[in-house]
């Protein structure tokens, strides 16, 4: 396939992947605030959420307070922010449409409809009058175009692009799930354990889509014990480690490298990342830190997305041997 | 009696008057033509306000769908939908058969007449055609002297439009050659209609247009069958930003063949290959939709960044097939248009079937005077100019843009032609929720390949605004599903 399109449809996967994570953090906070007790309500609970993105001076120079109001325009509208829902789905969309010929139709159109629906006038109005709603509904869109990308696109090189894409952007964005609670709470290490603090850990699972996955392995609530799901576990569709070992297989597939092998840069480092996170106990992150475990994998993440460009997508390939 | 007696507020064409037109549907007030009755008896069946609703479920379909194309100049959103009325154009069995006839024959000829004019120029030493005529066009690539395409097709793809005048004889208006656009509205209309009058269409006996793809992805294996079994065929878009941009990516598509850009391909050690995941892979055929200008930045523009390096050695080479073969457009310059005629006679010794419209080339010092003198009653065409634009519509115009063209047409006669103004044929569109007459023109498609093919239907191009004569879809025109009759 050519390098241009294998570009392209990363991207496209990518950003539909980031925009279905925004609308999770802001679902992961509303449910926070609803649960947090009043003394709390003082303080703005919408910091972590300019925080965990890593461009608070953007959004202190263009927005000011983190209120809710300015919070939500910020994620979900900023034209200007490269990160906004309304951006991400909008350069999906660009993607999508330079490659319209290699993903199905109904991708296309469910893409397309998306993209329509945020640009909206009413979008704005939903999104504050109801953003419980709203929310629900923008994640509800990301999954409907998750399954329709996984039932009708053929499942050759282009798919196995889109998996790729998919699953390094998610498992960066797990990570930074976690730091919204962490912030949250850390500054008042006397919650920790209380009953409130259980109330939160639900609401953050509840927002995942984790807590009926985590009640079935897991009696109690302890930061221990959601970290070590969200952060080990083989088998759910979210945690880093499950999203790091099919993300491994997808680029075995492209290259066509037996598993624990490889014949790229970008293949050597996911293999070695996807290893820490296979063999690794929570007593060992814990007594790493978590904070430093979560900065290393955003920045061995970053790495293989560059190594990736380098191998596959960069114009300077080579004529066959 | 209406069909559904249940129709409590049926359709119908009670107050539709074909007045002094040419109408598609009626041949005289309420009374449509034999081969329509069927069509006209089932609108007259539904309630009014279920077709305006299969109306606007068929524009939300093409919305959803993305189908689209983008204009050029106009800040808000780059794309636009075009616009699609449900009514569809029928055409009968025996006119068909002369339509398909007639572009068979006209595009023969018109290939010949394209390898001569590079080659042997027979035709100009037999006097037929001037030499200047052909030097001065602007179309014409001194770059493509001496070229042999593949198996000796030049124009594999024509869209060529038709019109139909108050009497009812069809002309030819223009032959297009330089890769024309518009055949993925014709599939993407049938695509829709079919959805929005499932029964009607049914009843109909209609004939598919669906082999499009197929008949295209052959043409292209034809060029090289001789040396590939399997040929890599590509089509060549300038990109996303392109106006035919959405028609590119859905011809790719329905073929299955990548769609590239000028930057996915290189040329190395006398071959064609594109950038793919796995290194580079030879491409054998290509369909480019780049003007002939920005093919090659060695060979003709040297600031295209669209095209690809080195392109035009592998072709003259036989390396790689090009389709269209560049240089095509001398064939259909307006003012050579005018010789089509004679071009016709010349190679095959017949009569056009279809006619060309009257046509007073500037260059001619007595033309010139009727196109000067009659401004406020002729069109004048720049002879290079297409989409509408360049165009003077005598009888619509302003007596200020009649002193424009005056003044351009003195300044560089070659460049213009002038034809009557066409009391272009009409039918019904739906506006609102009634209907009322609307000029059309017909662009069929004619894929040049072991055969030559005509696409059964084409384009029919509405011109929405009332009164107007423009059908381009830049000029606020729209378009119909096209059905051809067993």
């Amino acid at each position: 396939m050519l390098s241009r399109v294998a570009n392209s449809i990363f991207w496209m996967s990518t950003y539909l992947e980031r925009a279905e994570n925004v609308a999770r953090f802001i679902r992961v906070n509303l449910q926070l605030i609803l649960d947090l007790p009043l003394e709390f309500k003082k303080e703005s609970h919408w910091k972590p959420l300019v925080h965990i993105t890593g461009d608070e001076s953007y959004f202190q120079e263009h927005f000011g307070d983190a209120t809710m109001e300015n919070v939500i325009q910020w994620h979900t509208f900023d034209p200007n922010y490269p990160n906004s829902i309304l951006n991400c789905v909008q350069n999906a969309r660009e993607n999508a449409r330079s490659i319209r010929e290699i993903i199905s139709s109904e991708m296309w159109e469910q893409i397309n409809t998306f993209y329509q629906e945020m640009i909206h006038p009413e979008a704005k109005e939903k999104a504050f009058k109801d953003p419980f709603s709203f929310y629900k509904k923008v994640l509800l869109t990301c999954h409907l175009l998750s399954g329709i990308t996984d039932h009708t696109m053929h499942h050759d090189q282009p798919w196995r692009y889109f998996r790729l894409g998919r699953l390094l952007e998610r498992a960066d964005k797990t990570s930074r799930i976690l730091d919204v609670k962490y912030f949250l709470l850390l500054p008042k290490m006397e919650y920790v354990g209380t009953s409130i603090d259980n109330i939160q850990w639900a609401a953050l699972l509840k927002s995942i889509s984790a807590f009926e996955a985590y009640r079935k392995k897991y009696r109690t609530y302890s930061p221990n014990n959601v970290a070590e799901f969200l952060l080990l576990n083989r088998d759910f569709p979210r945690s880093i480690n499950y999203c790091l070992i099919k993300a491994e297989q997808s680029l075995n597939s492209i290259t066509g490298s037996s598993f624990g092998t490889f014949n790229y840069p970008a293949e050597q480092l996911l293999g070695k990342l996807r290893s820490r996170f296979s063999y690794i106990t929570i007593e060992e992150i814990m007594n790493y830190g978590l904070h430093e475990l979560l900065d290393s994998l955003q920045f061995d993440l970053n790495a293989i997305g560059s190594s990736i460009y380098e191998s596959f997508f960069s114009p300077d390939v080579k004529k066959p041997g | 009696m209406p069909l559904n007696p249940h129709a409590s507020n049926p359709m119908n064409f009670k107050s539709y008057s074909p007045k002094y037109f040419y109408d598609e549907y009626f041949e005289g007030f309420q009374a449509p033509r034999p081969f329509i009755k069927p069509l006209v008896d089932r609108i007259e069946s539904l309630d009014r306000g279920d077709l305006v609703h299969r109306q606007r479920a068929a524009e939300n379909a093409l919305f959803h769908l993305g189908i689209t194309f983008n204009v050029y100049g106009e800040q808000d959103g780059v794309e636009k939908i075009f616009p699609f009325d449900i009514l569809p154009r029928i055409i009968n069995s025996d006119e068909w058969d002369l339509i398909e006839r007639g572009l068979k024959q006209r595009i023969y000829a018109l290939n010949l007449f394209l390898d001569d004019v590079y080659n042997d120029e027979k035709i100009i030493k037999d006097g037929v055609i001037s030499k200047e005529i052909i030097l001065s066009s602007g179309a014409y690539l001194e770059q493509c002297r001496g070229l042999k395409p593949p198996k000796g097709i030049w124009c594999h793809i024509s869209g060529v439009d038709l019109v139909r005048n108050e009497s009812g004889q069809i002309y030819v208006l223009e032959d297009n050659l330089r890769c024309p656009s518009g055949v993925s509205y014709v599939l993407g209309n049938r695509l829709i209609l079919k959805q929005t009058l499932p029964r009607i269409f049914d009843t109909m006996r209609v004939r598919p247009v669906d082999n499009y793809p197929n008949s295209l992805l052959d043409a292209m294996d034809y060029l090289v069958s001789d040396s590939l079994p399997d040929p890599t065929k590509v089509i060549l878009t300038p990109g996303i930003f392109n106006s035919a941009y959405f028609e590119h990516s859905f011809l790719a598509r329905e073929m299955g063949i990548e769609l590239v850009e000028g930057s996915d391909l290189t040329v190395q050690d006398g071959l064609v290959y594109m950038k793919t995941t796995k290194g580079l892979q030879r491409v054998d055929s290509i369909y480019r939709r780049i003007d002939d200008d920005f093919l090659d930045p060695n060979c003709f523009r040297p600031d295209s960044v669209l095209g690809v390096p080195g392109l035009m050695d592998v072709y003259r080479n036989g390396r790689v097939a090009l389709i269209n073969a560049p240089g095509t457009g001398v064939a259909d310059d307006k003012a050579i248009y005018s010789y089509v005629p004679d071009i016709i006679k010349y190679y095959l010794n017949e009569d056009p079937i279809i006619p060309n419209v009257p046509t007073y080339l500037c260059e001619k010092e007595k033309d010139r005077q009727h196109v000067l003198a009659n401004l406020n009653r002729l069109v004048v065409k720049e002879v290079n100019a297409s989409g509408g634009y360049g165009m003077l519509i005598g009888p619509h115009a302003t007596d200020e843009m009649r002193n424009l063209f005056r003044e351009k047409i003195l300044a560089n006669p070659r460049n213009y032609i002038g034809q009557p103004t066409l009391s272009l044929s009409r039918m019904p569109v739906l506006v609102k929720r009634h209907f009322e007459g609307r000029h059309v023109d017909l662009r069929p498609f004619v894929i040049y390949g072991e055969d030559i093919y005509v696409l059964p239907g084409g384009l029919t191009r509405v011109a929405l605004k009332k009164g107007s004569l423009v059908v381009n879809s830049s000029q606020g025109g729209g378009s119909k599903d096209t059905w051809v009759l067993y």
